[in-house]
């Protein structure tokens, strides 16, 4: 059947902000399905809140809105555009839990708008924990004894039937918040609790444990004729008991016989047609006893989703474009399979390799979160590796994780490397009994202390077969080792170590030899990768999509055309401080190149993103961002220039190392990264061009760091330099503080010294993005932080154009950009933190390369920048480009950040100087007050238009929360207030209610979040002490979702947002029209 | 493990250097692929397979080592088994034996350590060829002689290689011999005569799941030699004949088309792979070799009745030629959606129809099982008749 001809303009609601279990893979197919859409001639209408996304991008859609995913803006949305259809199954969790409360609003009818993909009744039926349960009866398969509850009565109740240990699962959330597991009765009224609490519908699942079962999952696909087809069998490394989000997974499945994996492949199509999944892709979780094979459903997600993105890098099928043809009609057979151009999508994938995805966690910025894996989600980005055995893909996983890493160890950065000894036995044993990020690295330990296989699978309950993979890695590793200095080794045991993965690095910390000798002994051997296409069919057919992964094989199926080519390094897997933003860029880069004619080359090693669908570039090289790795794709593929400022952090990198392997980096060359990153280089520079930066120095000890912070005068700055992910950074504000703090950076890392500078108090920050084609530099946007310095840029909300900052100090700014870009000789993109205080323009710091913001900037102000950027670097003016000056827009831009605090129960939600959100939402409109709002409701944070306001602040901030109070006064709220501030605003005539801290006694305020009393919290505080009261308050609020600030200036914002909200009815509006 | 060097030699003289997991040997045969991610157990004991040396397409083979359960007939039929990594340590509850032993255990080469990628990349542009792979003869040019020599696939009947002796009955899930040696004649042969389907199997190298597929439908299966003769089993008056599948060229088999061409119009005929294209044969149609055949578990058919997509298994090197049945009062109901290559038919007059790939599965997915349901309604319709 043909599509159909019945529907014009589709409507496509997006995921919006990143957060944990909800990452930029939705981005990957919500742009898939907007280009599938539009492709057949539809209409598009989109809604996404997240600025950071390529499905955002103007060219995208017909009508683009970035505005908040409620169902009220999006009704708004509805009754303006008055699309044909909804198409809900392609934003995730958000997009399938806002068109539920949209039809059951009324909405859909009220405008006729008819749901497409998936249907109400069918949703429902997979996402209610009961009514799956009933599905699933129906067609005789099994799913774990469970009850449901929506009481803790009807919890203790069940759970009694069930017995410990039980599994707490929270219905309608993401990524299973507030889930876990039970092991006493204690643990489950702390879970059970939270879980109802979590649940939109405040209902919970016990389910019998089936910790320790393998777990696996299908993608499956239907379309309206009824074929069903499989897409990607998926194997858990990890037992059930470790969220599949959490979890090491593998494709194909490897250990299930084939009578096994067709009883799987029934169930999953029976699954798929019981639920009434009309058309589009499902993912079905099973879990398997590994003594009987006794199999169980786990769940059933109606809807495109993460594991569906991986299954689609995997095998090369686009999931979610061909879920897009199918909803408006199209069959399977009838669509055809772009990547050998000659069958169609009717047919299931076949690998002819091994792909491997391994989650990045970022722990390290939690630290009072114990690293430990459990139900609930916690990791926040992934990386996905391809070989042509087990062994090489997780080797190629590991280190394509960008945590230090080079392969499963023997890189120099195992415990026995850093510790005088290596762990204990028994050390080893607890640590395989509690998952965590780092087990790989145990397995090994635990097999190089010779500990029993059997032991080992009885604490992991990993698949005896994934531990021998990984024992034969190690004996390997032992192997080379005893080949001593490694003159020894012959050709055979290095092409051999090679095709296990193992690293240059890891071979030259194995036999005592450098890296180059290494890499000249195998090279001089002969023993260098080949790459073979990911092509959907095992090779049947000819594909000619050019995916390419390495692998030590004879033969190599790169295609090297003659065309000018230029390579483009991804950012790597999501993690934060780098995450789907860089891939914007990227992904615009290789937009620009094809404008330009010239073939782009995409290396990237993370499934989620657009990056790496296998139709953003010219050619996609799924490969580890190593030098190594990359190194081995220049020398293939010889690129005219590779772009290295635009993946973040990980390809800056390898600028330097590239730069000395004599390959052409085009735009902004090394020496300038190095120039504006090296603390003394920077400050000549500074000193040259008369900018002023934040007094500042340097210590190895406390005495040393005492007399700098003397001298330079308190508050300062302390962290450590050279440590990984940005980590240990503080504000202190005395003495004893400073003494305190500079032992744990230098702990955290020795022999280096300490950096200190001072904080600069209450001043404004400023992010200014630019570009320059190496004559003109021109300001991309002037972003001000709300929230005072002294909090991390990527957690600040901003505002663009500036509001609070006089022109003369605008033009000051411009002034310095472009003096330092000329200085730099920066070619592309630029961006540079400022400071002002009192009338002092500081800069904080210079980076030559593609921020964070860009994209931002880029929705904000309508000019592409990455693009522009890209072009600049191939030799373009930025006259030829047409850009001729800043581009000020007359609407007002808020960005805002969305944290990971709810992940991680134990952890204080203060902002400050060391970066902790995932993701960020946009928010725009013609005043200040409405973009804010925007922001604050697309952040999930609803702010109140009536009610109570709670007031508590630190001493220092009292005089300052005076206005705010005033104003919240003003607008009608109720002002609750501890004794000290209640006292305080008391004498300066603002009316309050007085409650108990919760230290002093009860009622307290706690008892009056958890009542409702409270409707917004303002909460500042130095967060040094866990558990004081601030830590309670905010805690409490995060649990009960009540909108909290924890600086006063995002309290003044908060109440211009609720100002604006009061005075009228916000608008939507395009970014087309913004823009036109 | 017994890990000795080996050497692949095509007849192209491309040659293979690759490792023996199975100790020392020599073997040979025609050389194909095929790209089923698992069920190895079930390829290596199809019968279908004989004469050809099977490579894996999926690289890791031997993960859940070998039981009894999931053999396919009684024992292994490919010449040599080629692998890219063969793995050692097996895990699965079910699992009573590594995949090595199996193989070593019936004298089966097999082989790893080599890009079976590139070999099947070779074999899609240039065709299934004969090869021979030897731990003991390391002279490409002699090897490479050998594989010239052995004889093609076209035009052999290797059906006599793999056929049962003697007849048999499908009870239980077992083979049950019939003791006197000499068949009886007459309608006495069937126990269930009436309460189940009484089917006579030509076994041109049956897979037993067939056979357990057509006891499931209710069937009693008597499973005959492909040259048993058509006046016996007439004495039989079967509800139906089955024309099970088998290895190579059904072109030399004449005898057994001119056996299945008697019978037809006769009883209810139900045919997969070797059987669907004996009857081509029979009823005046033309098989040809394929370049490098269909052997998987992802092959997309459309079936022409109901418009929809079927994912089959599928093993074959030969097939109908679509327009040689024009004209021969068939109806095409299956095509290849890969190649629109002739997968299944029906007579429009006579109870008779056939699928070129495997509804039994046994590797590969269920979605055709169907079939077996249809074969019994047919039979059902053919006796109230």
């Amino acid at each position: 059947m043909p599509k159909r001809s019945d529907l014009k303009k589709i409507l496509i609601i997006g995921a919006g902000p990143i957060i944990i279990s909800q990452g930029c893979e939705f981005d990957y197919s919500g742009t898939q399905a907007c280009k599938a859409l539009r492709e057949e001639g539809f209409d598009v209408v989109l809604v996404n809140s997240n600025p950071a996304t390529i499905m955002t991008d103007p060219e995208m859609a017909e009508a683009t809105y970035i505005e908040p995913i409620t169902p009220q803006f999006v009704e708004k949305i509805i009754a303006k555009e008055r699309p044909d259809a909804l198409l809900p199954t392609l934003g995730g969790q958000t997009g399938l839990n806002t068109a539920v409360a949209l039809a059951r609003m009324g909405v859909l009818e009220k405008y006729n708008v008819e749901m497409i993909g998936a249907s109400i009744s069918s949703i429902n039926k997979a996402e209610d924990r009961d009514l799956f349960r009933q599905a699933m009866h129906k067609i005789n398969l099994r799913i774990p004894e469970s009850g449901i509850a929506t009481t803790m009565e009807e919890v203790r109740v069940i759970a009694e039937q069930i017995g410990f240990p039980i599994i707490v699962r929270p219905s309608f959330t993401l990524g299973g918040t507030g889930g876990g597991v039970a092991y006493n009765k204690e643990d489950l009224d702390l879970m059970a609790k939270a879980g109802l609490d979590a649940s939109l519908i405040t209902q919970v699942m016990l389910e019998e444990s089936v910790l320790g079962w393998k777990e696996y999952e299908l993608e499956v696909m239907r379309d309206h004729n009824d074929n069903v087809v499989i897409i990607c069998s998926i194997e858990n490394l990890d037992p059930m008991g470790i969220h599949t989000g959490d979890s090491i997974t593998v494709a194909p499945i490897q250990t299930l016989t084939d009578r096994e994996y067709q009883k799987m492949r029934d169930a999953s199509i029976a699954i798929i047609r019981e639920i009434g999944v009309d058309t589009g892709g499902s993912n079905v979780q099973f879990a398997v006893n590994p003594a009987n094979g006794e199999m169980i459903v786990v769940e059933m997600n109606p809807r495109v989703s993460r594991s569906s993105a991986l299954a689609s890098k995997a095998t090369g099928f686009p999931i979610a474009k061909i879920a897009a043809k199918l909803a408006v009609g199209y069959t399977l057979d009838e669509i055809a399979n772009d990547i050998t151009g000659e069958t169609l999508a009717a047919f299931e994938p076949t690998l002819d390799y091994c792909v491997v995805k391994i989650p990045r966690w970022t722990f390290e910025k939690f630290p009072e979160t114990e690293d430990y894996l459990t139900t609930s989600m916690k990791s926040v980005g992934e990386t996905m590796a391809i070989g042509r055995t087990f062994k090489e893909a997780l080797q190629k996983g590991i280190r394509s994780l960008e945590t230090g890493r080079h392969g499963l160890g023997a890189d120099g950065k195992d415990h026995t490397d850093r510790f005088e000894s290596p762990p204990t036995e028994s050390e080893i044993i607890k640590k395989l009994a509690t998952p965590n990020s780092q087990r790989l690295f145990y397995l090994r330990e635990a097999m190089l202390a010779g500990i029993p296989m059997e032991t080992i699978y009885e604490r992991t309950m990993i698949d005896p077969w994934f531990l021998h993979q990984i024992r034969q890695i190690v004996d390997l590793e032992k192997k080379i080792s005893i080949c001593g200095s490694g003159k020894n080794i012959s050709d055979e045991l290095l092409l051999q170590a090679k095709s296990y993965g193992f690293s240059d690095i890891q071979l030259s910390h194995l036999t005592g030899r450098s890296v180059e000798e290494i890499h000249g002994r195998r090279t001089s051997a002969g023993i260098r990768p080949v790459y073979k296409l990911v092509d959907t069919c095992a090779s049947e057919f000819k594909a000619s999509t050019p995916y390419y992964y390495s692998t030590y094989e004879t033969e190599c199926e790169a295609r090297i055309s003659d065309r000018k080519k230029v390579m483009i390094l991804g950012g790597g897997p999501n993690r934060i401080g780098q995450g789907i933003e860089f891939d914007y860029c990227c992904v615009h880069a290789s937009f620009a190149l094809r404008e330009e004619g010239v073939e782009s080359i995409m290396v990237n090693s993370n499934p989620e993103t657009v990056s790496t669908d296998y139709d953003t570039s010219d050619k996609l090289y799924f490969e580890p961002l190593t030098q190594e790795d990359v190194l081995h794709i220049i020398e293939k593929e010889k690129p005219d220039g590779v772009i290295v400022q635009f993946g973040g952090q990980t390809p800056l990198n390898l600028a330097v190392p590239l730069y000395k392997a004599g390959v052409p980096i085009l735009g902004t060359q090394p020496e300038s990264i190095d120039r504006a990153e090296d603390r003394e280089l920077f400050q000549s520079m500074l000193k040259k061009l008369k900018l002023v930066q934040p007094a500042n120095g340097t210590a190895t000890n406390i005495q040393g760091a005492a007399a700098v912070a003397e001298k330079i005068g308190y508050p300062v700055i302390v962290r450590p330099s050279y440590v990984l992910g940005g980590r240990a950074m503080k504000i202190v504000y005395n003495r004893p503080e400073l003494e305190n703090f500079t032992r744990i950076a230098i702990d955290a890392s020795p022999g280096h010294p300490v950096l200190i500078d001072k904080f600069l108090e209450e001043a404004v920050e400023l992010d200014v993005d630019a570009i320059s084609d190496g004559t003109t530099t021109i300001i991309g946007g002037i972003m001000e932080h709300i929230e005072a310095a002294g909090i991390h840029s990527g957690d600040s909300a901003c505002i663009l154009p500036p509001a609070n900052v006089d022109q003369e100090i605008l033009k000051e700014i411009a002034a310095a950009t472009k003096a330092m870009a000329k200085e730099l000789n920066v070619i592309g993109l630029m961006n540079v933190q400022y400071a002002i205080k009192g009338n002092q323009l500081y800069v904080i710091e210079v980076n030559p390369r593609a921020s964070r913001t860009v994209p931002f900037v880029s929705k904000a102000t309508g000019v592409p920048l990455a693009k522009l950027a890209t072009k600049v670097m191939l030799g373009k003016s930025l006259q030829d480009l047409g850009l001729a000056k800043e581009v000020i827009p007359l609407h007002v831009s808020v960005k805002e950040a969305v944290l990971p605090f709810d992940r991680f129960p134990d952890v204080d939600t203060l902002l400050g100087p060391e970066m902790k959100s995932t993701g960020e939402v946009m928010g725009i409109d013609r005043d200040f007050g409405s973009a804010f709002a925007k922001a604050q409701l697309g952040a999930r944070q609803n702010l109140p238009v009536q009610g109570t306001v709670f007031i508590s602040v630190h001493n220092h901030d009292k005089k300052l929360v005076l206005t705010v109070a005033e104003q919240f006064y003003h607008l009608g709220f109720r002002i609750m207030a501890t004794h000290g501030t209640s006292r305080f605003l008391e004498e300066n005539n603002i009316e309050n209610v007085k409650i108990n801290k919760v230290s002093i006694g009860r009622p307290h305020v706690v008892d009056a979040i958890t009542n409702g009393e409270i409707q917004l919290i303002i909460n500042t505080g130095a967060g040094d002490e866990p558990r004081n009261d601030g830590y309670l308050i905010r805690r409490a609020a995060l649990k009960y979702s009540i909108p909290y600030t924890t600086t006063i200036a995002g309290a003044m914002a908060i109440c211009k947002g609720i100002t604006a909200m009061k005075k009228m009815e916000m608008t939507v509006k395009t970014i087309q029209e913004y823009h036109h | 493990m017994n890990r000795v060097k080996a050497l692949i030699a095509l007849e192209d003289g491309r040659t293979f250097p690759c490792t023996s997991f199975t100790g020392p040997g020599e073997a040979s045969g025609e050389v194909v692929f095929n790209t089923s991610m698992s069920g190895y157990q079930e390829i290596l004991t199809d019968p279908s397979y004989r004469g050809q040396m099977v490579t894996m397409t999926y690289p890791l083979i031997g993960n859940y080592g070998v039981n009894p359960e999931d053999e396919e007939s009684d024992r292994i039929q490919v010449s040599a088994f080629l692998v890219k990594e063969y793995q050692e340590f097996p895990s699965n509850y079910r699992s009573t034996e590594t995949l090595a032993g199996y193989l070593q255990k019936q004298g089966i080469l097999g082989i790893e350590n080599f890009d079976t990628r590139a070999l099947t990349r070779h074999i899609r542009k240039a065709g299934a060829m004969r090869a021979v792979i030897s731990t003991i003869d390391g002279n490409p040019d002699s090897l490479v002689e050998k594989a010239r020599a052995i004889p093609g696939m076209a035009g052999q009947d290797l059906v006599k290689e793999v056929t049962t002796g003697k007849p048999y009955f499908w009870e239980n899930g077992k083979r049950v011999w019939i003791d006197s040696g000499k068949p009886e004649t007459g309608t006495n042969i069937w126990k269930s005569k009436g309460t189940r389907y009484s089917v006579v199997a030509f076994d041109f190298g049956i897979k037993y799941n067939i056979l357990r597929c057509l006891e499931e439908t209710g069937c009693e299966v008597l499973v005959v030699p492909a040259t048993f003769s058509p006046d016996t089993i007439r004495s039989y008056q079967p509800d139906g004949i089955f024309l099970s599948n088998g290895p190579g060229d059904p072109e030399p088999l004449t005898d057994v088309i001119a056996s299945v061409k008697s019978l037809i119009g006769c009883y209810p005929i139900f045919g997969i792979c070797l059987g669907n294209q004996i009857l081509g044969l029979a009823l005046g149609g033309r098989t040809f070799k394929l370049k490098f055949g269909h052997r998987g578990g992802n092959q997309p058919v459309k079936n022409l009745k109901t418009g929809k997509v079927e994912i089959t298994s599928q093993n074959h090197g030969f097939a109908v030629d679509t327009e040689s049945m024009a004209g021969k009062n068939i109806e095409l109901t299956h095509i290849n959606l890969n190649d629109n290559t002739f997968e299944g038919f029906a007579h429009k007059e006579y109870p008779l129809f056939a699928v070129q790939y495997h509804p039994e599965a046994s590797p590969g997915p269920h979605d055709a099982g169907y079939l077996f349901n249809d074969f019994r309604e047919m039979m059902k319709k053919h006796r109230s008749v």
